[in-house]
């Protein structure tokens, strides 16, 4: 039964369609007063209206309106000179008033587009993602499961509510089906949840952490055998919450539904869980009977109208987009494509250009960056922004070493101490007393101890042999304790030999 | 004559989230095809080309600052809870799954 | 005291004749001596009321300057919340709830110093023509104890009726302030939509409901729509812009040269013979008053009642969602192994009322997908012809008539098993609430054949609510001058000393 990747898309064309959930970074809900902060105690963010009070009424959240646009704007979309909120109805505990305010056939924002680069066999190629809609709408609180085997929701014995997120205002945004992706559909994916991320951090209107919840996935696939004009049956795999597991869930998802048709099976339309785990999803609630939601016009808000003077305003204060910024750096920078990949994978780029607009060589900022201290980052299986270090920090060390203060070596011994929190690198050098020895009566000293201590050595390169010198410098670079200047110990150590120094 | 049968009824009483008695599912589905039949007059007249009214003030674009004002304190919010837990309100065990 | 006007019990507390307390206290009184046959009042607040009362006395003799109706007491409609009072809706599914918040309207009838005596009786979340919905009993008519005193705000409109208190607050979703105002002989106005905040309004129908005033006259009706009408940032559907004054407005009493419409669709065929007489004397009054009286044409208000019943009990399946048990009010079948599913129906069918759970069932069906267009999309698109009809209307006359109901107040029991007859009652009604305009209802004398009050209802244009006063008073000092007072003096003593 079991059918390698490969099989399947050799067999079959993957169709995506892509809806992310973003929690807006407003100071307060979409609809009421209450704090956004994350991780209060329970229950202490709510009032009449998040809590669904008899005669509470909402009132909507200006930024949240203005994060809204700028969010279709940044996505190519058009603004809806009318748009209405509409009240989808269902019954969830999570939910107080058991109904969500959303957008139903009037989204704020619709039709835009997102272009993303993909590293194919035939070299860099773009993939356009249409975007249907953007539109508002409201998070909803959090349960707690009590008691069961699992402490999941399956089996427990009551539920613990905590109305705090109850109200965070969210965008939704949709993309069209997305067809052609071929085997690059889990990249496609993920590049564009990637580039959404950095389109939205761009503008600054979400926190756009996964781990956090505040950026959200799901990922609907289905299959088409080749050639095939018929869509396939989708499904709808919810809540992806980190850019690999998007592309392991699509990447499962395809391979799951080509065993079920290669069966003779049918794929079911349903909603389905990602495991992180193990990288599959899990059957959640059929489909098959769709919940109707009674959508009707929220009586409560009244339509939002935006000026047109004002989402010109918006859209000339736009950020660049991440996609022409990182053409505008590679550019700048003078990276080769693969460099520049690596960078975006290692999602360093903002930190690497703070650190060159600090003064630091770009190429110098890089290596740093997408070294030393991303290996240190790996070890501790955090990202490199969680480190202690910072662009200021780098660009110092790098000033350091160009100034001839440091060696390589040292400055890694520097980056080391700032990571542990032992101060800015000027106070890592103070505390830890590293310095170049560039003291020439010093570093002659060290010579003289050397060849004295090997002077068979010594001999050979006194008879022209140089290669020889690399044993007297290792060990004056050992006498020093590796504070000294390679160079100018070999400088003086030929010079000591009677040797031309290049 | 417009009609709701008893299970139509019991479809929308499921959807309301209303546990009714056989009595009134049936009692209801009878009182139905008078009550459609009166409302059911809004389809008698030609709406071609008319607009759907759905706020009586023509009203657009009313909001609210994005600034933080005092929450209930966690007492007032669950004061009216029929039971709590760990400042949460505590309710049966939940069996569908959120969206 | 208590058989005063507000307007005369303010100038006695201003002139020092009688102390807030000592007017709190007669009204509690009255309540102890007529309430149970009434059963206006669902909660009385006494100690909150002398509370009230004794901090705008103190207030008054330190030389605050205070609202014209600081220190009067009130009835309140069980349907706006009032911090730690419990507020119902009359249902029983809301049974012992304490509101965490006051509503707008509560909070600014606080700041004018306004004593609240209690929560007053209603059908079931305002669903209905006659407070029989009420899941705590019916509220009795004071004229006669055997009739309705209409509804939904029964409850407000008996109580000052009864002389339990001089002003009351009740809420119009089809009706329900000036209909109950018609039938026990007081005055009642639904303001415009969005003139009176409905943050802290338990909500039947969002885009129908509005609270308003009750009082026995023109001018206390006036005063207090004035306290409640304003901006509030807190209802995202609040008119913000300069308010009429009505004050001045129920003052004034001119109507020369108005011209005054009568709605063609709203007499005649199907309204009680002393209801249409009074209501045609009334013209004749207004008409001998200078006014000019014309007839105006409404076609589409023959759907009105259609579209009304689609659209409150779509509105209402959806705002009355949140009533679950999960976080207030009642909690049933919360036994081992019951799900929150299984508790929210259970508890829903235990809490709501049969016309409650009608109208849910009846909205849940009219939202339902593929039948969105034909119901719930027909009646806003005939909410639209409404408007229009109105438009054309009030370009030919200043303000609108018609009789406020088509009957007297009706037996207890008469229509409770016929919801279509019920629904009747609310044909003259309806199209205000469903333009968002407004109205009022004042006694027009007693039909001849039952000798029970009659209803007069004047219509204005949304933001005009003070030709309502106008036209109101105008018609109220006419009619009171050939009765030799107000026909509330004519009500029965119910017993206790007026
Ligand atoms: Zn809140």
């Amino acid at each position: 039964m079991a059918i390698s990747y490969d099989e399947v898309v050799a067999k079959y064309d993957p169709v995506l369609g892509l809806e992310v959930h973003v929690e807006l970074n407003t100071e307060s809900k979409m609809f009421c007063s209450c704090s956004t902060v994350f991780g209060g105690e329970p229950n202490t963010q709510t009032c009449p209206v998040c809590l669904a009070l008899p005669g509470a009424l909402p009132v909507v959240n200006a930024r949240a309106i203005e994060s809204t646009i700028k969010i279709g704007l940044a996505l190519n979309c058009q603004i809806a000179p009318y748009s209405r909120f509409a009240r989808k109805n269902y019954f969830y505990p999570d939910m107080p008033k058991n109904f969500q305010i959303s957008q139903y056939d009037e989204p704020i924002c619709f039709d835009g587009y997102v272009d993303v680069e993909i590293d194919t066999d035939e070299g860099l190629k773009e993939f356009r993602i249409e975007v249907e809609r953007v539109h508002m709408e409201e998070d909803t609180g959090k349960s707690l499961h009590v008691g069961g085997a699992t402490g999941r929701i399956h089996g427990a014995d009551y539920s613990l509510l905590d109305y705090n997120r109850a109200g965070i205002p969210l965008v939704e945004i949709v993309t069209k089906i997305v067809p052609g992706t071929g085997k690059y559909a889990p990249e496609v994916a993920r590049a564009y949840v990637a580039e959404l991320r950095d389109i939205l951090r761009g503008l600054g209107v979400s926190d756009v952490k996964m781990e956090q919840g505040s950026l959200r996935c799901d990922a609907n696939v289905s299959l088409k055998p080749m050639g095939s004009d018929v869509l396939g049956t989708r499904s709808e795999t919810k809540n992806v919450n980190s850019l690999r597991s998007v592309e392991r869930a699509i990447r499962g998802e395809m391979i799951r539904h080509a065993e079920l048709l290669d069966a003779g099976a049918k794929v079911k339309q349903e909603t389905r869980h990602f495991q992180e785990d193990t990288g599959l999803t899990r059957s959640g609630r059929s489909k098959e009977q769709a919940e109707d939601y009674r959508y009707f016009p929220e009586p409560d808000l009244v339509p939002v109208a935006p000026d047109a003077a004002w989402i010109e305003e918006l859209r000339k204060a736009l950020p660049e987009r991440p996609s022409l910024r990182r053409k505008r750096l590679k550019q700048e920078w003078n990276v080769p494509d693969k460099e520049m990949a690596a960078m975006v994978n290692a999602d360093v780029l903002d930190i690497v250009e703070a650190t060159v607009v600090l003064g630091a060589d770009p190429t110098k900022a890089r290596s740093w960056w997408l070294g030393e201290i991303s290996r240190i980052a790996n070890d501790k299986e955090v990202s490199v922004t969680e480190l202690a270090i910072t662009p200021a920090d780098v660009a110092e060390i790098v000033a350091l070493v160009n100034k001839g203060e440091l060696t390589d070596k040292l400055a890694r011994q520097v980056v080391e101490g700032v990571v542990a929190g032992e101060g800015t690198p000027a106070e890592v050098v103070a505390k830890r007393g590293i310095k170049v020895v560039n003291d020439d009566g010093a570093l002659m000293a060290a010579i003289e101890k050397v060849c004295s201590e090997q002077p068979d050595t010594a001999q050979k390169v006194r008879d022209g042999h140089i290669p020889a010198a690399g044993a007297l410098i290792g060990a004056v670079m050992k006498e020093t304790k590796g504070q000294a200047d390679a160079a100018r110990v070999r400088e003086l150590l030929l010079g000591h030999l009677g040797q031309p120094v290049n | 004559m417009s009609s709701l049968s008893r299970d139509d009824v019991a479809k929308l009483a499921a959807l309301a989230r209303i546990e009714m008695s056989e009595e009134e599912l049936v009692s209801l589905s009878s009182q139905f095809g008078m009550i459609l039949d009166a409302v059911a007059r809004v389809q008698e007249v030609n709406l071609d080309g008319v607009v759907a009214t759905s706020h009586p003030q023509p009203i657009q674009n009313v909001f609210r600052e994005d600034q933080v004002r005092p929450s209930l304190t966690p007492e007032q919010a669950l004061s009216g809870a029929p039971a709590q837990e760990e400042q949460r309100f505590r309710v049966p065990q939940i069996l569908g799954e959120a969206e | 005291m208590i058989n005063q006007t507000a307007a005369a019990m303010s100038e006695a507390l201003v002139k020092g004749e009688v102390t807030s307390t000592q007017l709190t206290q007669a009204h509690l009184d009255r309540i102890s001596d007529v309430d149970t046959s009434v059963k206006a009042f669902l909660h009385v607040d006494a100690e909150g009321a002398l509370a009230q009362a004794a901090r705008v006395d103190a207030d008054r003799s330190s030389g605050k300057k205070l609202h014209p109706l600081a220190g009067i007491p009130l009835a309140l409609k069980d349907v706006l919340t009032q911090d730690g009072i419990p507020t119902t809706a009359g249902s029983k599914i809301l049974q012992g709830w304490k509101p965490q918040y006051d509503s707008t309207v509560v909070s600014k009838i606080k700041e004018a110093g306004i004593v609240i005596l209690g929560k007053t009786n209603m059908d079931e979340f305002a669903m209905g023509s006659s407070t029989e919905n009420s899941a705590y009993g019916p509220t009795f008519n004071p004229w006669d104890l055997s009739r309705t005193p209409g509804g939904s705000s029964g409850g407000s409109a008996a109580a000052v009726s009864a002389f339990e208190a001089p002003l009351a607050i009740g809420s119009d979703t089809g009706g329900s302030i000036r209909q109950p105002a018609a039938l026990t002989g007081i005055v009642g106005v639904r303001p415009t939509y969005g003139a009176v905040s409905r943050y802290g309004l338990i909500a039947y129908s969002s885009s129908l409901d509005q609270a308003g005033p009750f009082g026995r006259t023109v001018l206390d009706t006036a005063l207090l729509h004035d306290v409640m009408a304003g901006h509030d940032p807190k209802d995202a559907t609040s008119i913000n812009g300069k308010f009429p004054d009505v004050v001045s407005a129920a003052q004034k009493r001119d109507v020369k040269g108005l011209k005054i419409g009568v709605i063609k669709q709203l007499q005649g065929e199907g309204y009680q013979k002393g209801v249409q007489a009074r209501f045609d004397e009334s013209l004749q009054v207004l008409a001998s008053l200078g006014a000019e009286i014309i007839e105006v044409d409404c076609p589409s208000f023959e759907y009105a009642l259609a579209a009304y019943y689609l659209i409150a009990p779509s509105e209402c399946s959806s705002n009355l969602a949140r009533f679950d048990a999960m976080r207030y009010g009642l909690r049933v079948g919360d036994s081992d192994g019951a799900s929150a599913e299984a508790v929210m129906s259970a508890t829903r069918n235990a809490g709501f009322g049969h016309e409650v759970k009608r109208r849910i069932i009846l909205g849940a069906y009219a939202l339902s997908s593929g039948y969105y267009d034909a119901y719930y999309g027909s009646a806003q698109k005939i909410r639209t012809l409404i408007i229009q009809d109105y438009a054309k209307a009030f370009a030919q006359a200043d303000v609108l008539v018609s009789p406020t109901a088509p009957t007297t107040a009706f037996k207890i029991g008469e229509k409770s098993n016929d919801p279509i007859a019920m629904y009747l009652g609310d044909v003259a009604t309806i199209p205000v609430n469903l333009a968002g305009i407004c109205g009022m209802s004042l006694p027009a004398g007693l039909a001849d054949e039952d000798g029970l009050p009659v209803g007069f209802q004047i219509m204005a244009p949304a933001m005009c609510d003070d030709r309502l006063y106008n036209v109101g008073g105008a018609l109220e000092a006419a009619l009171a001058s050939q009765w030799g007072g107000h026909l509330i003096s004519k009500a029965p003593a119910l017993g206790g000393s007026k």
